[in-house]
């Protein structure tokens, strides 16, 4: 763990509705995250790691304990602050980009900053910077379509990087990516990781991303059963 | 923000285009439908109340009774003292007589012998008075096929039809074989000075119009009419007053127990015209109310289609930061968009196709020609004021409701239900 906790864990249980029982996904987990870690979890399918991320985004709630991120307890958020919290400070990478079709590359990842009320040119500097950082300045007036999936993905994290929030959550970001491409975006992440100090946290059974992470939490059936800090990951 | 909504709806066909198609067509619909029956039902009131019901009639009680036989034994006696009374208490109305009659046209050869004989409607209107507005009333100089309007006595309008069916030329002289208003026989001859045709297939297939002062002179009417007819100045029937000269008439000359007193009846109340009224109304409001419950059921299964379609970019809105509840309400602002942009497509498609059909109508007299009804046999629609916003209001609403109701499905799901949806 470095430095203090932006995202702080204690006693997390959270429990879903299946039929007339209840499923546990998470069982009493405890972990912090702090500023500019590039932390990953690890494990198997149904061991918790979305559903972890979800609810370090604010998108579902605890069922027990509490889950404080930046400072705020994400069960007590209104719907309004929940996606205050997600638009400023948190941005969000998925497995299959999930880029908007019918917008360009400039036009998916300006949307976030339309929802901040930026004016034209702030959004204007901010996007082409975003862009840079992933190299696809040249591609601002392409559609999804018209892109290779490594492309997508650094588009999709463009859109993620451009509010300059102070944590990333990417779920299985490498996924749909070959071996070539899965580097390069871990490459464009860890420096941008590295720059701007921004923590990311992957949900992950990827070994290529596991080499670039400086801590692992293993989960397995809700639990997490390792917490690793890798001295010698890549860069 | 609404720049960028915009900009999806235009670049995403399957959300925008058929909903606008949807819309435009319903809209569309509406706004002809409704034009065309009201011109129609326009028209056939027009028609009637001009050549049959005016505005207000007044008869016999006893003609009243049996007037489809055109009983003139029964007719309206001391009518110029009438007259004289109804332009005076009544002058918001004109006033006019009328005399209907039926017969046998006999077309002699060039000896005088007897060539062909036919039925006829015989009408008798006030051609010969300066300024008479009979003659525009029956539209006559538009329905004249050849020769001209009647200047002296003795002069008469037949069909077109009975013309050329029996080789009659403008000039020629015909007899016209009837009975007086006491039960004679009578005949008449009158000399053809133009043949009419006006569309409808009752007055077109054999009638002969006359002077009002022939017909009373032939039928021993003298001073006498089969009915007094009464139009608003300006032309338009209005019910409220109609009802009160009604009912002023009725009280002051109308005796219950005198079957030769006059008695004044409205429009609406004659030859069932007020159900045709109140059935125009009433379709009009039907198919206003059909198509907003048909229009939101199928605008709201396209939306809850592009809602379920579009659960990835929901998804993605979300975790980028905007609210649901923002989220719902943008997909309203598109309806509004999508309502607003079909509903004036359709309104004005509706609109142009109305007025098109206005000015050319349909020509239905080949379906109509055995039709007995007073129906005019080209069909017209009638451009209003009410077609502007009969089709424009429900189609924004029926987008608005249809997307609303399907937006409910997305917006009552658990946020990280939609966003689980997203890694499918």
């Amino acid at each position: 763990m470095e430095n203090d906790a932006i995202i702080k864990i204690e006693n997390l249980i959270k429990r879903f509705p299946v039929g007339k029982t209840e499923f546990t996904a998470l069982k009493n987990v405890n972990i912090s995250f702090g500023t500019g870690e590039f932390a990953g979890l690890v494990g198997p399918s149904g061991s918790g790691k979305t559903t972890l991320l979800n609810i370090i985004g604010s998108l579902d709630s605890p069922s027990e304990g509490e889950v404080i991120v930046l400072g705020k307890n994400v069960s007590l958020l209104t719907h309004k602050q929940s996606a205050v919290l997600r638009n400023r400070h948190i941005g969000f990478i998925f497995q299959t980009y999930n880029l908007l079709p019918v917008y360009s590359v400039y036009e998916n990842v300006e949307f976030a900053l339309l929802l901040q009320n930026m004016s034209g040119s702030e959004r204007k500097k901010a996007v082409m910077a975003a862009l840079e950082w992933v190299g696809l300045t040249e591609k601002v007036k392409s559609r999804p379509s018209m892109l290779s999936g490594g492309e997508c993905q650094r588009v999709a994290i463009a859109r993620s990087m451009v509010k300059r929030p102070e944590i990333v959550l990417a779920d299985e970001p490498t996924a749909n990516l070959d071996s070539s491409n899965s580097h390069n975006i871990l490459q464009t992440m860890k420096n941008l990781n590295r720059e701007l100090n921004t923590t990311f946290i992957f949900a992950t059974h990827d070994e290529k991303v596991m080499k670039y992470l400086n801590r692992i939490i293993s989960l397995e059936d809700g639990k997490v059963v390792k917490d690793l800090l890798m001295p010698d990951s890549k860069n | 923000m609404i720049k960028f909504l915009f900009k999806g709806i235009l670049r995403d066909r399957s959300r925008s285009l058929l909903p606008v198609i949807v819309v435009t067509l319903g809209v569309f619909l509406t706004v002809f439908m409704s034009g065309f029956m009201k011109g129609v039902y326009g028209d056939i009131t027009e028609l009637n109340a001009k050549f049959n019901t005016g505005h207000v009639k007044i008869l016999t009680r006893a003609y009243a009774e049996i007037a489809d036989q055109i009983p003139n034994d029964l007719a309206l006696t001391d009518v110029k003292k009438l007259m004289t009374k109804l332009h005076a208490d009544y002058p918001e109305m004109e006033w006019v007589q009328r005399i209907h009659t039926g017969g046998l046209l006999d077309v002699p050869d060039s000896v005088g012998e007897t060539r062909g004989q036919g039925q006829v409607v015989g009408t008798a209107i006030d051609f010969l008075t300066p300024g008479t507005t009979e003659v525009e009333r029956m539209n006559i100089p538009k329905s004249l096929v050849k020769g001209s309007i009647p200047t002296k006595q003795g002069e008469a309008l037949i069909s077109d039809e009975f013309a050329t069916r029996f080789g009659v030329s403008t000039g020629d002289k015909l007899t016209f074989f009837g009975s007086t208003m006491n039960g004679s026989m009578t005949f008449k001859t009158f000399v053809v000075s133009g043949t009419l045709k006006f569309g409808n297939s009752i007055l077109d297939r054999g009638s002969i119009f006359m002077d009002i002062r022939d017909a009373q002179l032939a039928l021993d009417m003298d001073d006498a009419a089969s009915e007094v007819l009464g139009y608003f100045k300006d032309g338009i029937y209005n019910d409220l007053k109609a009802q009160q000269v009604e009912n002023s008439f009725n009280s002051r000359f109308s005796k219950k127990d005198d079957e030769f007193s006059p008695v004044m009846s409205r429009l609406v109340e004659q030859q069932g015209l007020g159900d045709y009224l109140k059935l125009a109304d009433s379709a009009n409001a039907i198919m206003s109310f059909i198509f907003i419950v048909a229009m939101s059921i199928v605008l709201w299964n396209t939306g809850l289609l592009g809602g379920l379609r579009r659960y990835s970019e929901f998804g993605i809105r979300l975790a980028l930061g905007e609210e649901k509840k923002h989220i719902y309400f943008t997909t309203i602002y598109e309806a509004v968009l999508i309502g607003l942009i079909g509903s004036v497509v359709g309104t004005a498609l509706g609109l142009g196709l109305s007025y098109f059909m206005q000015s050319h109508g349909l020509d239905m007299s080949k379906i109509a020609g055995n039709v007995g009804m007073m129906v005019p046999s080209v069909y017209r629609a009638e451009v209003t004021p009410g077609l502007f916003y009969i089709g424009f209001f429900p189609g924004l609403i029926a987008t608005v409701l249809g997307n609303g109701l399907a937006g409910f499905a997305i917006y009552k799901r658990r946020t990280s239900q939609l966003f689980h949806e997203l890694e499918v």
